[in-house]
């Protein structure tokens, strides 16, 4: 069943149109991501779900209710952290837990909120002095405290240093566990490829793409990457016509003259198995030879470079 | 409404550990009285002030600064700042409305204002003989809607200030005609006829010449009352319209 309905959704500003005919849902118990450059959308398009901004066009449902028009009764099921938000600064964790316990009607127990999201020992502590991790754990913490049915994380791992972006993966997959829908809105790549379930590709405004990670990747034109040092150079002419073919590169060496005449080549199954048997028709070793899938980076260029050049019609 | 009582009393926490607002407003008022009627000339009666001290005339100037520290120095930083830092967004996304937070400071503010003038009556009698007003009600009354300007005043300066550093600078601005008017480099009921006719039509003004009469025992005159309920209520009603909640 579906807990969030957004149907063309739009939204101006002064005039420019910063969110445009999106549509998608988010079942329950998913990990929904959001994916999108900066400036794309996303985050607009969760403050209409949160019923933070009223939409200039499209409906949005959480749990069957108007973020707007039934702001109460949606509140008490979706939680939030927002992206650039704060509180008071000399407010104690353990304030921060007891105020926003009192807000729900049926909150969470803030102690085993706080002990699972390891901020135990920091309840005495002020809002002003956490570091950033910390921060993100009481964020994640309110979001949680009204026992809600969906949470909606914005950006949550930006500030974070790779340690902290890990453990903060961790307890988003726990919080799933426990029975809790998730939005993600993000613009890692590999954070969105690891959790979620499925992902809204957002660029300018737009759904560029909706799919699961392996689908958007597969989707792609160039979702094999293999990369090799040739024993002999290879002709340009006979590369340039392999089939499926999305780049031929030279690979950027790292280790100096080893690396030199290294090539990456994108493209799909077909092509490496053109490699395979150029090298063997040339008789050339392929030295370090590697293949792999590409990422949801390459896929997301790929698609976000569809749209690119010109504004396209729907 | 027990979540009201929450952020009510979360807030409060908050102020208490505010040593600057603590200062400025609870105790600076009782101070400054404490230092002016140590001036030996302010403890003797003048006739030109219809035989009353200085220092009596001093103890209502001293509400106002509470008031006005309360309204316009301490609190339009702080509110503006709430909304610079996505702390009242937060709460909006919960079942408790932003509102709520700017209740309870407007409230906490107020009450800070309220007890320091209790403390500022108190060290006047105590420490200098001043009489306690003696139209107690009509005394109370225009505390309270002196209060509800200051307070307004403040508001407004929030709800035109986009981050709390202008917050500040308006304040300061504001701060210093406020003082004047409340009468604190000369009190309203010495300043020369003209210029009283002037002030009077100001909050502080109006405010000063209202609890200066229900001090000497008198009911304080309508129009002084009028004037500060009009400007609380203009004053408030265009601080909600211009308000900005991000």
């Amino acid at each position: 069943m579906a807990i969030i309905e957004v149907s063309g959704l739009r939204k101006v500003y002064g005039g420019r149109t910063v969110v445009d005919d999106v549509s998608f849902t988010v079942a329950e118990g998913e990990i929904f991501g959001i994916l999108g450059p900066n400036g794309a959308g996303k985050t607009t398009t969760v403050e209409c779900i949160e019923g933070l901004r009223v939409p200039d066009g499209g409906t949005v449902r959480v749990g069957g209710l108007d973020p707007v028009g039934d702001h109460d009764r949606v509140t008490q099921i979706l939680g939030s952290q927002l992206q650039e938000s704060e509180l008071q600064p000399k407010l104690t964790v353990r304030e921060a837990l007891e105020l926003y316990a009192a807000c729900y009607p049926r909150p969470a127990d803030w102690r085993a909120l706080a002990g699972r999201l390891g901020l135990a020992e920091h309840l005495s502590a002020r809002f002003g002095r956490l570091s950033g991790g910390q921060k993100q754990r009481l964020f994640i913490a309110l979001a949680l405290i009204g026992s809600p049915r969906v949470v909606v994380l914005d950006e949550l791992t930006t500030a974070l240093d790779p340690r902290a972006r890990r453990d903060t993966w961790q307890l988003i997959e726990e919080v799933r566990a426990a029975g809790v829908t998730v939005l993600l809105v993000t613009h890692f790549m590999e954070e969105a490829q690891r959790l979620c379930d499925r992902i809204a590709v957002i660029d300018r405004g737009r759904v560029a793409a909706l799919d699961t990670p392996a689908g958007l990747i597969g989707r792609s034109a160039q979702s094999v990457v293999v990369s090799f040092t040739p024993s002999a150079p290879l002709d340009p002419a006979e590369l340039a016509a392999l089939p499926g073919l999305g780049s031929v590169a030279p690979a950027g060496g790292r280790g100096g003259g080893e690396a030199e005449g290294r090539l990456e080549i994108r493209g799909t199954d077909a092509t490496v198995d053109a490699v395979i048997s150029l090298l063997a028709r040339h008789r050339i070793t392929a030295h370090r030879l590697r293949v792999g899938d590409a990422t949801l980076d390459d896929a997301f260029l790929d698609l976000t470079e569809l749209t690119a050049p010109t504004p396209q019609e729907a | 409404m027990s979540a009201n009582l929450a952020v009510l009393k979360t807030e409060a926490r908050l102020f208490r550990r505010e040593p600057g607002t603590l200062f400025w407003v609870g105790l600076f008022p009782a101070v400054l009285l404490g230092i002016l009627g140590m001036i030996p000339s302010f403890r003797e009666a003048d006739p030109s002030l219809g035989g009353r001290r200085a220092v009596d005339l001093y103890v209502p100037v001293v509400l106002l600064v509470a008031m006005i520290m309360a309204g316009i120095q301490a609190m339009p930083p702080l509110l503006t700042g709430y909304r610079e830092r996505g702390i009242l967004r937060r709460m909006s996304t919960t079942p408790v409305r932003p509102g709520a937070l700017l209740g309870a400071q407007i409230t906490l503010h107020g009450a800070a204002a309220l007890g320091s003038a209790v403390l500022a009556l108190a060290v006047g009698r105590l420490a200098f003989e001043v009489r306690l007003p003696r139209q107690l009600l009509g005394y109370a009354l225009a505390l309270v809607l002196t209060l509800g300007s200051a307070l307004a005043l403040g508001c407004v300066l929030c709800s035109v200030a986009r981050t709390a550093k202008v917050a500040q600078v308006l304040g300061t601005a504001v701060f210093f005609p406020s003082m004047f008017t409340a009468g604190v480099w000369a009190p309203v009921q010495s300043m020369p006829e003209t210029l009283q006719h002037i002030v009077q039509l100001l909050p502080f003004g109006a405010g000063s010449q209202a609890l200066s009469q229900a001090a000497a025992g008198d009911w304080p005159d309508w129009p002084h009352l009028a004037v500060t309920a009009v400007w609380a209520l203009v004053l408030g009603w265009g601080a909600k319209r211009a308000f900005r909640w991000e």
